[in-house]
């Protein structure tokens, strides 16, 4: 196949202030259907909208941190069209002076086999502000409507079409839904819709400057689902143009369980949504001062905390980057060596156990009953060989679950690590007597019996004994024999 | 004979003399209304109970905490919306359309202590300069019953002149209050763009409505201004500029005061009539002390395209609300949403608005965009410096509010170019955001004639104070049509 | 700017959601054409470097501090509603056009 593939993304995110874009409404998700309502989301006869500061705010937030300028001359324009989930039928957005415009991220991705991994930046067109459609739900023969979410405040992003293959379209979709979880402006959660994504895709031979026609690609309910439906699309895409066909410019939705694409409808010419300047809304002009306390309100991003990891704390470029993708995670980090744990084990724990465990129950960290100064304890416990690595997961079970302080933990349930030596040469001294044996093979060069006789020790103490202690006395006592 | 003859302050005394109550004061006005609205057909709902039972509340109040209107009856254009009370836009599409919540400006109504009595009929969503264009029926001129009162807030004028009610609210957004108030002999204000809150104004063309006062005299008017005027955190377009108080400085002095007269204003087209009548009023306003000086807004005939692109555009968004599904008509017997759409918006609305309709979706186009919508915007910036410069040297600027006196009903409804020329005096104001009233200044053949007088930027004070000396220097004001005082 | 095509004012009808029949696309391409000539006489004047007015006021910057206030009632929101089902607004079937 000879083609290259042009992947542009359009990225929703609902923005988390306490009320709506234009009106005073609650912006909470998963109230019961239109509670959540006013006169002015309904579209009453009469009603004007009154923009929200902290939207404004939370879209120059956004903006700085995804590396774009700021129009400081901006407005509002209404895009016209009618469905019933849009009750004016006209949505307040932002036409040719989008709030944020010409920016970039650096995406990380992941070497494959045959292939190293790269990092790349990818340009970001524009970020502008608009009100998010109430929710419609299809039955047989009818269509209902729920207006609880109308009027949520949502910025749009969208990428230039920079990307090259659906391993970068994952990559930049993790990239920026872990700087918006930094900036703190939205939950970015995509089973909860604060997060959507539509993707457009074409591809073109090789060496050719112009663009292929493209296909959009809707209703991608996760990262996974936005990969697997590139792939398949660019597959299709080549598939077609091999065979002699031609592309349509038309809607796909990915279906999940056939892992194919399938057309929604064709786009007949462009849609003409009628923009003009919303006459109900003044114009925005966002002075240096506005723009400086927000630029001073943001915190420190991913790029910024994983070069911290690597050149103050010493982690690895590869251990950085997983750390800092999830901000809880590496705020937990952060509080684990503010507690005193080591570096290296509590980022260990951090990606694997911890991981582990959270990817298990389906859960985020904050939704378990560890803190960052009781998994540090635990660390440090490990550290002074207070207790194994082995006995840790036990502790660790007991902290997950229960919470608690790990020395606690460790004294109540007796699981200090046995490291005095009068207490493990008897031990070891009865478990040579029973298996003779396993003496004879060792000194005949089978090292494996060296692991069966530690194993029947570790048996004995219940996994307590300190593991290089027993193995220095163990191979004393047999060097004794 | 009726109260209404007397000013909101002769009003007010007799209430404070025991002379009458507020509960008679209500009554006063259903039972005027009941007399004549059969031949004026001005209103189209009443809120009697409702009315009575407010009235008594009032009475409770104690002297010391009502203001100039408080316990004074008035109506309400219906395309101001009231909780409760059906608010129709005179358009089928919004039949049967019970508000849940209330206009600001009906707020402070209420704050006043006023009583609403019922919703006036308009041209529907107040597209139109006659009424013909309600849904419902064609109100008609006090003075001469086969004639228009003017629109879109021709009943609004029409109910003040006929004596139902003595003050009402009517919108305007290229002529809407002045020309109905120039047509039936009354006080009609169009206040600064921004200086009333248009939240619960059922918007037609978003960037030129105002709510303003109609009334018959102009002092009442510059009381009932100062009531709903003021800065609304519910319209990002209200202005936060203070509201003066309006009747403190109406002392009929207004010498050395510059009036700017703008020829474009007296060009052909303008019956000689209307001219005549003009130019006694400045011979009025000079010797009162003021000089009048003629002037050029050079741009004044481009402003009616500008404004029915502009003005169609906005309604074509605005009026894209009214879909069936929330509230309002909805037509029956559709198979899917598209028909729902089609049939009930087809179907909901007459003909004048689907026409804007059109011509705004057409407007906004892509492929027109350029040419229609912004060319239009543009052309409104050259509108608005012909203002700014005149206003650089000149107190006020005043011409007639209408070319003619009111034409018999039916006479324009043929051609839509004709019917928008009635609006040639009135459109650039709106265009340029500045305030101006219609004060009465003359009869012809029985009908009256309006004075337009145009201030600057949240300058209605010089608006009222010019207005007030002219009428007190006259006594056109004080004439009433035949059907006051019953047939 | 010419004279409207029936078929240009059956595509507008359409953006604008309006059922038009025959004798009304006509209509209507008569009385948009009259009202479109007339409007072409604002092309006589240069308007080259004049911005559009969209606000005749120059406020800026108006805007509501963050605060929310509790949604309408349901029975409220619903007064006006003519279909509803299950706390939902009830709409026909939506098929693509």
């Amino acid at each position: 196949m000879n083609f290259e593939t042009v992947i542009g993304l359009e990225v929703h995110v609902e923005l988390k202030t306490e009320s709506k874009i234009f009106s005073p409404s609650p912006n909470h998700f998963g109230a019961e259907p239109n509670t959540n309502t006013s006169v002015i989301d309904l579209g009453y006869p009469g009603v004007l909208p009154v923009l929200n500061k902290n939207v404004v705010d939370f879209a120059i937030k956004a903006s700085l941190a995804l590396n774009m300028k700021i129009n400081q001359h901006t407005k509002f324009d209404r895009k016209n069209y009618f469905y019933p989930d849009n009750p004016k039928a006209y949505q307040i957005s932002q036409f040719d002076k989008p709030i944020g415009y010409d920016g970039w991220i650096e995406i990380e991705v992941p070497g494959t086999e045959g292939q190293e991994g790269y990092t790349k930046k990818i340009g970001i067109t524009r970020l502008h502000m608009e009100e998010d459609a109430g929710k419609l739900t299809h039955g047989d023969g009818y269509s209902l409507v729920d207006f609880n979410r109308q009027g949520t405040p949502l910025v749009e992003i969208v990428s230039e079409p920079d990307i090259r293959t659906p391993a970068e379209a994952y990559a930049y979709l993790e990239k920026i839904k872990s700087i918006i979880q930094y900036t703190g402006v939205s939950d970015v959660r995509m089973e909860e819709g604060s997060l959507r994504c539509d993707a457009n895709i074409s591809i073109r031979p090789y060496g050719q400057e112009e663009f292929g026609t493209k296909t959009e690609l809707k209703n991608l309910n996760s990262f996974n689902f936005v990969r697997r439906g590139l792939e398949h699309e660019e597959v299709r895409q080549a598939e077609v143009l091999m065979s002699g066909g031609v592309i349509e410019q038309e809607t796909r939705r990915f279906d999940e369980k056939t892992g194919k694409t399938i057309l929604m409808r064709v786009k007949e010419g462009t849609d003409d949504y009628r923009y003009f300047p919303e006459p109900d809304l003044v114009n925005l002009v966002i002075d240096d001062e506005w723009l400086e306390r927000v630029r001073q309100s943001i915190p420190e991003l991913p790029d910024a905390r994983k070069k911290r990891y690597v050149e103050e704390l010493g982690l690895t470029e590869y251990d950085a980057s997983v750390l800092v993708v999830n901000k809880p995670i590496s705020d937990f980090f952060d509080g684990m060596v503010n507690a005193g744990a080591d570096v290296k084990l509590s980022a260990n724990w951090l990606m694997g156990d911890v991981s582990a465990y959270l990817n298990a129950e389906q859960i985020e960290i904050g939704q378990t009953k560890l803190t960052a100064e009781n998994l540090a304890g635990m660390v440090k416990l490990i550290s002074d060989g207070t207790i194994s690595s082995k006995i840790a997961k036990k502790v660790f079970t007991e902290l997950v679950q229960n919470g608690g302080d790990a020395n606690e933990i460790v004294k109540a349930k007796g699981l200090v690590q046995i490291s005095d030596a009068s207490v493990l040469v008897p031990i070891i001294t009865k478990i040579l007597d029973n298996n003779p044996q396993s003496i004879e093979d060792f000194k005949n060069g089978k090292d494996r019996a060296i692991g069966f006789l530690v194993g029947q020790i570790m048996k004995e103490t219940k996994g307590q004994a300190n593991p290089p202690m027993v193995n220095k006395i163990l191979l004393e006592e047999i060097n004794k024999r | 004979m009726t109260l209404f003859e007397r000013s909101a302050r002769e009003l007010q005394e007799g209430l404070h003399n025991g002379e009458y109550t507020i509960a008679d004061l209500t009554n006063e006005a259903f039972s005027r209304i009941e007399k004549l609205d059969g031949d004026v057909q001005a209103f189209l709902a009443l809120d009697k109970e409702k009315a009575l039972q407010r009235a008594e509340e009032l009475e409770t109040i104690p002297t010391g905490e009502r203001g100039p209107l408080f316990g004074l009856p008035i109506g309400v254009k219906d395309n101001i919306v009231t909780e409760g009370l059906e608010t129709t836009c005179a358009s089928k599409i919004l039949k049967g359309f019970i508000p849940i919540y209330d206009a600001t400006v009906v707020k402070k109504l209420r704050d006043a202590g006023m009583v609403t009595i019922g919703k006036l009929n308009m041209d529907e969503f107040a597209m139109g300069s006659s009424n013909e264009n309600s849904a419902y029926k064609t109100t008609r001129n006090p003075w001469n019953l086969d004639y228009v009162p003017g629109g879109s807030s021709g009943a609004s004028a029409a109910s003040v002149a006929a004596g139902e009610v003595p003050f009402s609210l009517g919108s305007d957004t290229g002529g809407s209050i002045r020309q109905p108030a120039a047509y039936c002999g009354v006080v009609g204000m169009k206040p600064t763009y921004g200086r009333v809150s248009r939240f619960g104004l059922v918007a037609y063309a978003s960037s030129l409505d105002q709510v303003g006062p109609i009334t018959r005299t102009v002092y009442d008017n510059a009381l009932l201004l100062e009531a709903i005027a003021g800065v609304d955190p519910n319209d990002s377009t209200s202005a936060n500029v203070p509201v003066p108080n309006y009747v403190a400085n109406l002392n009929g002095d207004i010498k050395g005061l510059r009036v700017a007269v703008p020829k474009e204003f007296l060009a052909e087209g303008v019956s000689e009539e209307v001219r005549q009548s003009i130019k006694s009023a400045l011979d009025v306003l000079k010797g009162l002390g003021a000089t009048v000086e003629e002037v050029s807004l050079p741009h004044s005939k481009y402003a009616l395209a500008a404004y029915y692109i502009l003005a169609s555009s906005e309604a074509s968004s605005n009026l894209s609300r009214f879909d069936g599904i929330r509230y309002g008509f909805r037509a029956e017997g559709v198979k899917n949403l598209m028909e729902l759409y089609k049939e009930t918006r087809a179907k909901g609305f007459g003909e004048e608005v689907k026409l804007r309709i059109m011509l705004g979706t057409y407007s906004l186009s892509a492929g027109t965009y350029d040419a229609y919508y912004k060319k239009a915007q543009q052309v409104r910036t050259l509108i608005k410096e012909d203002y700014d410069k005149v206003f650089e040297n000149y107190d006020v600027i005043v011409g007639p509010t209408a070319p003619t006196a009111a034409f018999k009903i039916n006479q324009n409804t043929h051609d839509q170019l004709t019917m928008y020329a009635n609006d040639i005096l009135t459109i650039p104001i709106n265009l340029a955001g500045v305030p101006a009233i219609s004060i009465p200044c003359g009869f012809h053949e029985g009908l009256p004639l309006g004075l337009q007088i145009i201030g600057k930027h949240f300058d209605e004070e010089t608006i009222y104070r010019t207005a007030y000396a002219y009428e007190q220097a006259t006594d056109f004001h004080k004439q009433t049509p035949q059907i006051w005082e019953g047939k | 700017m010419a004279k409207l095509s029936k078929e240009e004012v059956k595509h507008v009808a359409h953006l604008a959601r309006l059922a038009i029949t025959d004798e009304e696309a006509e209509k209507f391409a008569d009385q948009l054409g009259k009202i479109t000539v007339f409007a072409e006489q604002l092309n006589e004047l240069d308007t080259t470097n004049v911005e559009p007015t969209s606000h005749v006021l120059s406020i800026v910057n108006v805007m509501r501090e963050d605060v929310a206030v509790k949604g309408l009632d349901r029975d409220v929101m619903m007064l006006n509603v003519k279909e509803q089902e299950n706390g939902q607004v009830k709409v026909p079937p939506i098929l693509e056009d």
